[in-house]
């Protein structure tokens, strides 16, 4: 399996450093973005990311916002929200609009490279399906 | 405070209110009620006397005359010849007495040279000598003589009435004394309440009857108070039965004696100090005063007690009402006290729960504040403990990683602290009390309590402190509350949009002034009119109480400052607030210039 390539959006610099640290302990190779038009940017010149780590509350573009764009760029990469306390609702919000999870800020760093694993889970089945789909139709085509 | 003040000052006014209220028409009905009253009743009084006094004279005057008329008839109907005989004379006299209940005493005949030719009575007067008396030279004088009373030749006193009969050489005089005690009971019986007393005087102040006492006023005293007096020597014409003046030789028809009203005037008595009411009324044709003496204070003592009840009435209810004032001044002054006091302490509670409601609104922001330096330490401390796992493994410690983890961690954790200070400081500054406050200072805190929140709205704070303000006599915790409601609100106004927040302090005309000035989304002028007004908000139920600005405008009211707004829809909205100066311009540069130093700073955040 090929090491999952985590993108991880905080506007909090040190917390970013050492959870890139701590992901990149636990074999997933970690992107870093500091701000929501910062991780677009990421997405658009690296399209191997398989999950974003988003923090909700954000200056300037917020989480919700970013989350929304990614899944306009991106859809099948998977989304996890961390939140703080008073922003519930929010993470709410974001599962709405098709974010994989939340976890609550502080988290443990087991659930989330758990977390992290499932979503790219999905997203291979996710991509299998669509590969299969494609394989199908093209199958199909063939039969005509 | 000048609270205590203000209560005296409406309980006095209170008080002074019912006892204008109540009393003024009490005295006033009092004052015109009794004067009327007493004017009455003193005419009254006086009338009343008056004629009594009249009737009397009159009385006298009859008496006088009924006598006179006697002998007059008897002198005119008899020839001298026959009242020479003394039996005959005796005879006369019975005669009298028994009509006339032995008024007469005496009669007797006197011939011009003042002998006494006949008499009948009870003493032996036959032949006395009357040439030198008084009496008899007027007798000779006039047709007819009423004396005034003297002693004469028996030693008691008594008067005469005689009529002349003839005139020269030829003239002879009848003559009878009159028993002088009935006459005295004529005035005597004349007496009204303790201290009224009848008598009559002579024009030279000789008592014509006995006084009861002393009278309180010499009659010489008496007589000077009198206007002078035509004095006749005619009686006056009293219509008596069986009388007829007229019909008497040389005697000239006098007038009527009902015009000769009693005078009255009131005279103060100088040894007693006493007041006296003084009637007098003249008789016997001016040559007699009939005096009537009565002291005020018993002439009108109905008059005074009804007085002395009245005042006393008058007296009591004004203590009533006075009493009814006070204690119901001073109930009603304890019940508002009560009440203001109830209002101060809802006040603060109203105030508290604003206090509250705005500390819930920054709970949002400082949670996530106070959640991201936790989630650092919580990462950190999981990436020691990942490096430890490592050395268990029997890899190289990385001591140099541990030693940045703990500075990481001791970092956020200061970070951690200074918010919840932040925090402690607002919420824990509950205390109204007024003192001088720097302003510059409380904008400064309220801008650090809401950097973090203005940071994820988007919203870049730019304080302009003028240095040198003036400081400001007022409560910093409530001064704080009102700074903190306006930038939430304004914080609130660009929550979607993000934006500019300008918040200003200057010194103009005398006031201290703090602009509160957002890019935000402006207010409708329909809202404009209400937005001081207590519950009125425009937020989703449950997100707004519509107490902030409403308590904002009570507080800077209460500190005797106000507050305006300019707004306009889509170009945001400005909130002054306008503050008394204090004393101690300038203190604030001594006691703490470094917070003067950055006092104008840009506090950009976030964006």
């Amino acid at each position: 399996m090929d090491r999952t390539m985590v993108l991880l959006v905080d506007d909090e610099v040190p917390f970013v450093e050492t959870m890139t640290k701590r992901l990149g302990k636990r074999g997933f190779h970690i992107l870093k973005a500091f701000n929501g038009p910062q991780a677009l940017e990421v997405l658009d010149d690296d399209d191997k990311v398989d999950v974003v780590i988003l923090d909700v509350k954000m200056p300037g573009m917020d989480g919700i916002e970013t989350l929304r764009e990614i899944r306009k760029r991106r859809p099948l990469v998977e989304v996890i929200m961390l939140t703080g306390h008073a922003t519930v609702e929010t993470a709410i919000e974001g599962m709405r609009l098709g974010a994989f999870d939340y976890l609550m800020k502080p988290c443990d760093i087991e659930d989330l490279s758990a977390k992290v694993q499932e979503a790219k889970k999905k997203k291979a089945r996710h991509e299998q399906k669509i590969l299969e789909a494609k394989a199908h139709a093209i199958a199909l085509r063939r039969g005509d | 405070m000048n609270g205590d003040r203000y209560y005296h000052s409406l309980r006095r006014n209170i008080l002074g209110i019912i006892l204008a209220v109540s009393l003024l028409p009490l005295l006033m009905i009092a004052a015109i009620a009794g004067w009327q009253f007493h004017t009455a009743y003193r005419h009254k009084v006086v009338d009343h006397l008056s004629e009594l006094v009249n009737n009397h004279a009159r009385h006298i005057d009859t008496f006088l005359q009924e006598k006179l008329s006697d002998i007059q008839v008897l002198a005119a109907v008899h020839p001298v010849d026959r009242l020479k005989d003394e039996k005959f004379l005796g005879r006369l006299l019975i005669l009298l007495q028994e009509k006339h209940g032995g008024v007469f005493v005496d009669l007797g005949l006197v011939d011009a040279r003042g002998f006494q030719q006949a008499y009948a009575g009870p003493f032996q007067l036959t032949q006395a000598r009357y040439t030198d008396a008084p009496w008899f030279q007027e007798a000779l004088a006039r047709p007819y003589t009423i004396s005034d009373v003297f002693l004469g030749l028996r030693g008691l006193p008594h008067f005469i009435v005689a009529v002349r009969i003839g005139e020269g050489a030829d003239a002879w005089v009848v003559r009878s004394t009159i028993d002088f005690v009935a006459f005295n009971r004529l005035v005597e019986n004349l007496r009204i309440g303790r201290t009224g007393q009848a008598f009559i005087v002579n024009r030279q102040g000789e008592f014509q009857t006995r006084p009861n006492r002393e009278p309180d006023l010499p009659p010489q005293e008496l007589l000077a108070g009198l206007q002078p007096q035509k004095v006749s020597h005619d009686l006056p014409a009293v219509p008596a039965e069986g009388s007829v003046p007229g019909r008497v030789p040389g005697r000239a028809p006098s007038a009527p004696s009902d015009d000769v009203r009693p005078f009255w005037t009131e005279r103060r008595v100088p040894e007693t100090g006493r007041s006296l009411l003084v009637f007098s009324r003249p008789l016997k044709g001016g040559q007699w005063i009939l005096f009537y003496l009565q002291d005020v204070q018993d002439a009108f003592s109905d008059l005074y007690r009804a007085r002395r009840l009245s005042l006393g009435v008058l007296v009591l209810s004004a203590l009533a009402v006075a009493g009814t004032a006070w204690t119901l001044s001073r109930r009603v002054v304890n019940r508002i006290i009560q009440v203001d006091r109830e209002k101060e302490m809802m006040n603060e509670q109203v105030i508290e729960a604003g206090k509250l409601a705005s500390i819930g609104e920054l709970a949002a922001g400082i949670a996530h504040e106070i959640n991201n330096p936790v989630a650092i330490m919580v990462e950190e401390a999981g990436w020691v403990e990942d490096l430890l796992g490592d050395l268990e493994k029997g890899e190289p410690l990385d001591v140099e990683e541990v030693r940045r983890s703990l500075s990481q961690i001791r970092t956020q954790g200061a970070r951690c602290k200074e918010i919840t200070h932040k925090l402690l400081s607002f919420a824990r500054r509950t205390d109204p009390t007024v003192q001088q406050v720097q302003l510059n200072k409380l904008v400064q805190e309220v801008v650090g309590l809401v950097e973090q929140r203005a940071k994820y709205a988007g919203v870049r704070i730019r304080t302009h402190l003028t240095d040198g303000i003036p400081w400001v006599s007022m409560s910093p915790a409530e001064m704080q509350q009102v700074l903190l409601n306006l930038v939430n609100n304004a914080l609130d106004a660009m929550e979607k949009t993000g934006g500019t927040l300008d918040i200003t302090t200057r010194f103009e005309d005398g006031r201290v002034i703090v602009d509160v000035a957002d890019t935000g989304e402006g207010i409708p002028p329909a809202n404009l009119q209400r937005i001081f007004d207590p519950f009125f908000t425009t937020k989703p139920v449950g997100r707004g109480t519509g107490l902030g600005l409403s308590i904002c405008y009570g507080i800077v009211k209460k500190m005797g400052g106000d507050i305006t707004v300019n707004s306009a829809v889509g170009v945001g909205t400005a909130f002054h607030v306008y503050l008394p100066a204090g004393d101690g311009v300038e203190r604030e540069r001594a006691e703490n210039p470094k917070e003067e130093e950055d006092g104008s700073n840009d506090g950009f955040a976030g964006g």
